[in-house]
């Protein structure tokens, strides 16, 4: 298990790499480079820039040099120093403007997978052990609901029933006084009464098709023999509902940490615009429109290195789960 | 003493499915004597593996017992230390309610088919078989431990106390069976139901489990049900024997007047089924087949169900009228217009 585990973490290291170079190369392509569409921002205001200041910033931020240098500046630079690079529109260093909001999105991600996972495995399994029950009909008619409405347009309708309804702001991850402060407990305090609507939000749109996942493979499990046979036992129903097929049927949930963290960060993306929430997703976008790369190019890398370490992660609670999949040597 | 274990009487399991009513058993009836084997024999899909989950009470959905009585007596000790029997109306009881549990698993247990399938494939054999234990007796978990590395060793388990921590998938399929069967045995029932226990398994380990079964029967003093479509089987195993076509009991005999005197023709044909070794090269001729299939169960033959394949049918009586069962010689039964009381 534990030579299983190295050797995945070994394999990572060339599929970041990878991932590091597609990302540069990706934000690259767009043609002309932040300077560019910043001196088309400034002329359209009617600011005439001079040329030889434009030129002393591309020799500053080293945007003449040829891709590959840049690259492996930037690269040298998070490997030995730790240092993201400076963004260019916001003037400060990249590390500075991203951990906070890193931080929040993997809370919010990982808040919104708990939540939907409470949600989603007991009416799952209800719903298959009371298959076309009138339960059943209803819970399904509303996932379907859950899978087609996206997570902004939850985001829009919650936020407008809160405005007129309730009076209630119900935009942002913090109260006005604590959004720029430092970290404490009161922080804390605030960002969890805060936290729970986007979460809420992102959990809907997801729970829907766990519902569906959930019953469909207990669906599967629910008649074969080894069932049987434990209420052949004298087991309670629940108890060899839950301890048997459930156990086999949770296995896609472990399966799918990886990606379903991913999915959710996508969905929070669109969602923090809507809510104006202090996450990386609006930041990133802004980042990317104005070819700030070294900003964008670090959410990048940094986002897809938590999707490979989620499927880490995923594949190590399978094998933990299943003992079929534990490979011994 | 009372001597009898388990009664049958006219049951009916229906099937209520979209397409029709499926009459799965159909008014069967039978009895096992304590520490005896009744074989039931017949193709796939006469009802064998339903009147065993009848017994059970575990008929899966959209399943019903609609008529009859399963009647259990079971074996109470008194508190002088002498034994009484207590009778439980099996079909009277609540199927997943506390009484019916406790009987399941510890008085009636089951042998499934497919051993493959039968344990869960992320538990260890240990977690199953300690689990039936520690349901239906008071032990603690080492105790049950004990127990279960107790009872594969009993079974033929090589290495008990290291494969007891075994998943199923690390087992062949003979050793799945043997954990099957330990898991069977650990709250040593009165009745052991074994349905098909052996047509996954290749001929040798048929034959071990087989004789370990009969073995264990001897050392516990258990009836067994043997449900199986293997006639050879059913010489090596019963002592009583009845045959079920279409959801019927159609003959009921001693294993050997079956064997020597089938009353009812379709029992005659499936013995004519069976090859024989050693049968001299000019007396060979093609073996016997009995000719069509079973029918739709939802478009069951009027009369006798047996009349469209039967080699013996009269025109006008058996696509007319349904024969009852009769007891035609003492302790053999049939169904079949061709005999009288």
């Amino acid at each position: 298990m534990l030579a299983y585990i190295v050797r995945r973490i070994l394999i990572m290291i060339p599929t970041l790499f990878l991932i590091s170079v597609i990302s540069f190369a990706l934000i690259q392509l767009p043609p002309g480079d932040y300077l560019t569409s910043y001196v088309a921002q400034l002329r359209s205001m009617g600011d005439n820039i001079q040329q030889e200041a434009i030129d002393a910033m591309r020799d500053r931020y080293g945007l003449g040099q040829p891709v590959y240098v840049q690259y492996f500046k930037w690269i040298e630079g998070i490997v030995t120093r730790g240092d993201w690079g400076q963004s260019m529109e916001w003037q400060k260093p990249v590390s500075e403007l991203i951990w906070e909001r890193m931080g929040l999105t993997v809370v919010l991600a990982v808040f919104s997978l708990l939540v939907s996972w409470l949600i989603a495995i007991p009416v799952g399994v209800y719903s298959a052990t009371h298959q076309y029950s009138m339960p059943d009909y209803a819970m399904s008619i509303l996932s379907f609901v859950g899978v087609g409405v996206p997570a902004f347009l939850w985001a829009l309708i919650i936020m407008y029933f809160a405005q007129t309804q309730l009076g209630m702001n119900v935009g942002g991850l913090f109260s006005q006084q604590y959004l720029e402060a430092p970290w404490t407990w009161d922080r804390v305090v605030d960002l969890l009464k805060h936290i729970w609507i986007p979460g809420l939000i992102v959990a809907i749109e997801n729970t829907a098709g766990e519902i569906r996942t959930t019953r469909a493979n207990l669906l599967d499990e629910i008649n074969k023999p080894y069932v049987e046979l434990a209420r052949a036992k004298g087991l309670t129903e629940n108890r060899l509902i839950w301890k048997y097929p459930v156990r086999v049927a949770m296995n896609p949930f472990f399966s799918t940490v990886g990606w379903s963290l991913a999915n959710r960060i996508s969905s929070i993306t669109l969602m923090s615009v809507v809510l104006s929430l202090q996450t990386t997703g609006p930041m990133q976008l802004r980042a990317l429109l104005s070819q700030d790369m070294y900003l964008a190019g670090s959410f990048l890398v940094l986002l897809s290195t938590l999707t490979v370490v989620g499927t880490l992660i995923s594949d190590i609670l399978l094998a933990w789960v299943d003992p079929r999949i534990r490979m011994e040597a | 003493m009372d001597n009898t274990l388990l009664e049958v009487k006219n049951l009916k399991t229906y099937f209520f499915l979209d397409e029709g009513t499926a009459r799965a058993v159909d008014g069967v009836d039978f009895e096992i004597k304590r520490g005896q084997t009744l074989g039931i024999v017949g193709e796939s899909g006469c009802g064998k593996s339903v009147t065993a989950r009848s017994v059970l009470r575990i008929v899966p959905k959209p399943g019903r017992i609609v008529e009859g009585e399963i009647t259990l007596h079971r074996l109470v000790a008194k508190q002088d230390g002498s034994k009484m029997t207590d009778l439980i109306r099996l079909t009277e009881v609540d199927p997943m309610g506390s009484l019916m549990r406790g009987l399941r698993g510890s008085e009636m247990a089951l042998v499934p088919q497919e051993p493959m399938a039968s344990l869960s494939p992320v538990h260890t054999i240990g977690d199953q078989i300690g689990e039936a234990i520690r349901l239906h007796q008071k032990v603690s978990k080492a105790e049950a431990r004990a127990k279960t590395i107790q009872m594969l060793e009993l079974v033929g388990f090589p290495r008990p106390k290291q494969r007891v921590d075994a998943y199923p998938y690390q087992l062949s399929g003979g050793l799945r069976q043997r954990a099957v069967i330990a898991m069977a045995l650990s709250c040593h029932p009165s009745l052991l139901i074994a349905d098909e226990p052996t047509t996954a398994l290749d001929v040798t380990t048929e034959a071990q489990i087989l004789k370990l079964m009969r073995s264990l029967q001897q050392e516990l003093g258990m009836a067994i049900m043997y449900i199986t479509h293997n006639l050879g089987v059913v010489a090596q195993m019963t002592e009583r024997v009845i045959v079920m076509y279409m959801g019927k009991v159609v003959e009921e005999a001693n294993v050997d007047t079956i064997f020597h005197n089938p009353l009812h023709p379709y029992t005659s044909a499936l013995l004519r089924s069976i090859p024989r070794l050693g049968m001299k090269a000019r007396e060979r001729q093609r073996l016997a087949s009995i000719r069509g299939t079973v029918p739709d169960p939802y478009a069951i033959p009027k009369g006798c169900s047996f009349h469209p394949r039967c080699d013996k049918k009269i025109r006008g009586v058996c696509d007319q009228q349904e024969p009852t069962y009769i007891e035609v010689e003492p302790g053999h039964k049939a169904r079949c217009v061709l005999y009288k009381q």
